[in-house]
This record gives C-alpha cells, structure tokens and sequence, in this order.
C-alpha cells in the first residue's frame, strides 16, 4: 500500500501541493487526471523520493520513502518521469537492461536478461533493441523507457503521462499491459493521464486534483460526469455510457 | 566488437611502451633503461589518470566538452599549493616532506573541488551554463592563484613557481610512488564503480529511481576525480585540452558508453598518445618539449570541432 498523509509541498513560497491525503491499496491501476500544474507529478515524484518530502510522511509497503536506502525502495517501486531524456548513448536493450540495475547492481544474470528480453517483447521492441535511443521516434522512445520501468519488477509502477507521443495502438496496448500486471501479477500501477477515457476504460480508481488539492477520488462511474468534470477541468462536457463504460465527450 | 578493439588499443599502448624504452637505447644500457622506465611509469600514471578523471567528470556533467581542467580543477590544484606556501611560509614548504607535501595538496585540493564544485553539480545544469560556470570558476582560480602569488616574498614564490603548460619532458619522478598509490587507489574504486557510473549517466532521476542517491554518488566521484587531477598536475603541470581529446577518440573508437569499455579505452588511448607522441617527438621530431603545445593545440580543435558539432544537433 502507498500511504501518503498530510503532504504539503511548496516551491520558495508558491503552495503546489495543499495538505494532500491519499491510500493506494495494493494492486490494481489508480489513473491521477487533472488540469495542466495540479501538481501531479509533483506528487509522483514526492512519492519516488525524486525531491525531498517538506511537510508530511509517504510511505511504501510500510517503508519510509524519506529514510529508507534508495537501493531497498528501488526494488519496491519504480517510477518514469515526465519528459525524461536520455543524454547517453545507448541501445535500446541497454536502456531496458538498466531496469535490473538495483538487483544486480549492473551483473545481468541468466533471469535478468530473461525479464529484459520479456519487457522487450511485451513492449513490442525486439526489431529495435540494437538501434541506439537518440535514432528512435518520441512513441518508440517512450515504450523503451516504460519497459525499462516494467524490467524493475516491483510490486509499484509510477508512471507520469506515459501515452505522451504513443499512437493509438500503442496507447491501447500499454493500458492493456498494464491491465494485464495490475491483473495477473498483483502489481500497483499509478498513472498520470490526460486521456479521461482511456481511464475510464482501463483504471479501477480515479483521483482527480486541481491546484494542488485532492478534488475527486471515486470509481470511473463515479469521476466521469458533467459534474465532477466541470469541477476538475472547468468546463461542462457531455458523458455517454457505451457497454457500461463511461466516455466523456470533451471535443466538443 | 568494442571488447576487440579495446585489446586493439591494449596492444597499441604495449607497442608504444616498448619503442620508448628501446629506441635509441646506447651507452650505459642499464642506466637509461632505469631512467626511461621512471619516466614512462611518470606518463602512464598521467595518460591514464587524465583520461579517467575526464571520462568520470563528463559522465556526471552529462557533458561530452567539459573536463576537470576546462572547469579549472587544475588551476584549483595550483592555487592550493600556493595557499600552503601562503600558509606556512616558504621554508615551511620547503621542509616539507615531498610526498607529505603532495598529500596534503591533494586532500586540500578534494575539500576545495567539494566546497565549490558540489552546489553547481546538485542536479545537471544545462551545458550552456555548465560551460560558463566552468570558465568562470577557471579564471576566478587562476586570479586567485596570481593574488596569493602577488601577496607572498617572491622567495617564496619561486619555491612554487609552475609553467603554464604540461612539461612532459621534465616528469617529477620524486613523487612517483606515492602518486602511484593514489592513482591505482583511484583506479580500483573507478573500476568498481563502472555500473554506477552507467546510471549516473542517465541523469539524477533515472539514478535516483535505479537506487543511485545522487548527492552521495557526486561527492565520492567529484573527490575521485580530485585526487587524479593533483596525480596529472603535480607530476607534469596543467593539461588542459589532453582529456577531451582522449575521452573524444574513447567513445568514438568502442562507440560506447558503456565505462566497462568506456574507462579502459579512455586509459589506453592516453598512454598511446602521451607514450606514443613523446616518443615520437624526442627521436623523430627531436624536440621533446613541443609535445605538450602539440596536444594541447590537437585537444584545442576537438575542443572547438564538438562545440559546432555539438551546436549543430
Ligand atoms: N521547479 C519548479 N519551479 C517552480 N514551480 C514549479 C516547479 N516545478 C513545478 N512547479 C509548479 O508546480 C505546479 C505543479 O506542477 P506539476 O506537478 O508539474 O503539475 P502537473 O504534473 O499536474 O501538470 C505548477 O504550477 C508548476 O508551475
Ligand atoms: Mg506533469
């Protein structure tokens, strides 16, 4: 479980994240939507202790995320960051082969090369796994850098905006993969989306903020309506139900 | 593929090694051949902890044109020796034991990287501001050296006077074996550092994801590369464009990030070049002390030739 209590979090004076509140049980996927400087990934990254906690506590499986050694936390929870660019020159197996850095501390054994040939497939990379990253497209360098994440093997995936740059059939198929481990494996997947409709089809839970706040935290049922939508985005949008599923009609 | 031209590079490093050993070699054989082998271990010592320092400083500044000497380590090495002759006066220096001298100039030189390398290196900076921060913290270095030169006897100032070029021809080798010692310490933590060092090179969060604190991993790789910097600058004096030259033709030769080939070839390509240039120079050219201008003037245009090309991307 990811418990996060009480968390404020200011940059100089400006408040980006107001006395925030939060459990995420184990397994299943949480999607986090809300308007542009909510402060989600603000909070993902408080999570993957990327910036340091100011007011509040965090803790994974029961493990500070504060005091506890970033070698032990790494084997629990593994996050992609938004805009995440790779200075270095490497291949794409490379890339994914650093996902079993904190087990190994960089010796790949016999079942590390087996989970990274497993991402690799899973991701649909096995024709790009010797090109180096730098010759990729921004949707092919966004799935290496997922499966890297999922070649991590913990029991927690935080993963900010990964659709960014993904086609549509990538987009699908990584929800589904993550579907599938939230399903199949037992995994907690929390993940940042623009795309309400992708978690209304794909998440179990949805929590919505705005300006820093926790607004609405419900069921996609219960997230996708006019209403709770008007709230979080500001604007009214039309919501069809289509075989049990909400869709928002945003376009328009 | 890498593996194989690093044993290339192996052999090259052996050849070069021989023929400055050998050629030439008349009159009283034992003695020269003792004479040139301090001299060749002083060059080693020097290709190598130049190129490893550069290889470990550009993989944490994310940088592939900036080295320890372009952000005025080196000069930072000299102000320190001059801030000791400041500090204990010039026979104080003088009295000293050369290789407690040298130690203390190394660990005084580790603090004052930490002091003021550390802030800039918190998180990576863009290159732009890298690149200006390093001139300006190399010429704040360099004046500061020049005030404190200015504030003490000129006695005691020839007891530290340094050229501003390396002299590769005039190794210090009184300090050989305890160089040697912190070298080989460097290299050893270096080696085992090379996984590390390949998440470092994803930048502070993909480190900090992997398990690697930043902060922690700097530090101890700032102080590394400290402590090979005083090696190369107490032993020949300031190189300043040896290192990118090296860690240029390194990556380009494995084609390769990875530091378990990455700091090896780096290390052999510095013996070629120092072994092999001064070898060159001393029997075909027959003036040994250009080869320092050489390289420098060479690094100079890798210098110049990344930034356009670099600029162009
Ligand atoms: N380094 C920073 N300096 C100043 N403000 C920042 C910084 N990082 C984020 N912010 C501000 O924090 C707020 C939340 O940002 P962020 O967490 O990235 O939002 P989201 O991911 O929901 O779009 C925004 O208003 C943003 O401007
Ligand atoms: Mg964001």
């Amino acid at each position: 479980m990811i418990r996060i209590e009480n968390v404020s979090f200011k940059h100089r004076a400006t408040p980006i994240l107001t006395d925030i509140s939060l459990d995420i049980p184990k397994g299943g996927v949480v999607a986090l939507i809300g308007p542009n400087g909510a402060g989600k990934s603000t909070l993902l990254s408080l999570v993957a202790r990327l910036q340091p906690l100011q007011t509040g506590s965090i803790s994974v499986d029961g493990l500070p995320v504060d005091t506890t050694p970033g070698r032990d936390l790494a084997k629990v929870l593994a996050i992609l960051r938004q805009d995440t660019t790779i200075a270095s020159r490497l291949r794409v197996r490379e890339l994914v082969g650093f996902g079993r850095f904190p087990h190994g501390r960089g010796r790949l054994t016999d079942d590390d090369n087996a989970i990274v040939d497993g991402a690799i497939a899973q991701f649909d990379l096995a024709d790009l796994s010797d090109r180096f990253i730098e010759t990729l497209s921004g949707g092919q360098r966004q799935r290496a850098l997922v499966a890297m994440a999922f070649a991590q093997g913990t029991d927690y995936l935080l993963l900010d905006e990964p659709l960014n740059n993904l086609d549509m059939y990538y987009a699908r198929a990584l929800m589904r993969s993550l579907r599938s481990v939230a399903d199949v494996n037992g995994k907690t997947v929390v993940i940042v989306l623009h795309d309400i409709n992708q978690a209304s089809a794909h998440a179990d839970r949805i929590v919505a903020m705005k300006g820093g706040r926790i607004v609405a935290d419900g069921t996609p049922a219960e997230i996708l309506t006019s209403d709770v939508l008007d709230a979080v985005f500001g604007f009214r949008m039309r919501v069809e139900t289509i075989d049990g599923t909400p869709f928002a009609l945003h376009q328009f | 593929m890498a593996e194989r031209r690093l044993f290339g590079l192996g052999v090259a490093a052996l050849v070069v090694a021989a023929a400055f050993l050998a050629i030439g070699l008349k009159g009283n054989i034992a003695f020269v051949l003792e004479l040139r082998l301090l001299k060749l271990a002083a060059l080693v010592q020097v290709g190598v902890a130049i190129a490893v320092s550069t290889v470990i400083f550009q993989t944490v500044t994310g940088n592939r044109i900036l080295t320890p000497s372009i952000m005025g380590l080196d000069a930072l090495y000299l102000f320190g020796q001059m801030l000791l002759v400041f500090l204990l006066g010039g026979v104080g220096y003088v009295t000293l034991d050369p290789q407690m001298k040298f130690g203390l100039e190394v660990l005084l030189l580790m603090g004052l990287a930490c002091a003021l390398l550390l802030p800039m290196l918190r998180s990576r900076l863009d290159m732009g501001l890298m690149l200006l921060g390093g001139v300006v913290l190399g010429v704040l270095f360099r004046s500061l050296q020049s005030l404190l030169a200015r504030l003490i006897d000129p006695n005691e100032f020839a007891v530290v006077q340094s050229a501003s070029f390396a002299n590769f021809n005039a190794v210090r080798t009184d300090l050989l074996v305890f160089a040697a010692i912190v070298t080989v310490a460097a290299l050893i933590i270096a080696w085992r550092a090379r996984h590390v060092l390949d998440v470092i090179s994803l930048g502070p969060d993909a480190a900090t994801g992997l398990g690697v604190g930043w902060a922690g991993t700097v530090t101890g790789l700032l102080l590394l590369v400290s402590a090979l910097v005083a090696v190369s600058t107490a032993l020949v004096g300031p190189v300043a464009f040896f290192g990118l030259l090296v860690a240029a033709l390194a990556e380009r030769i494995v084609d390769s990030r990875r530091h378990a080939v990455l700091l090896p070839a780096a290390a052999l390509i510095g013996v070629v070049v120092l072994v092999g240039g001064q070898t060159l120079f001393q029997h075909a050219l027959g003036s040994a002390t250009a080869l320092g201008v050489v390289i420098e003037f060479v690094g100079g245009l890798v210098f110049l030739l990344l930034l356009v090309l670099g600029s162009r991307k």
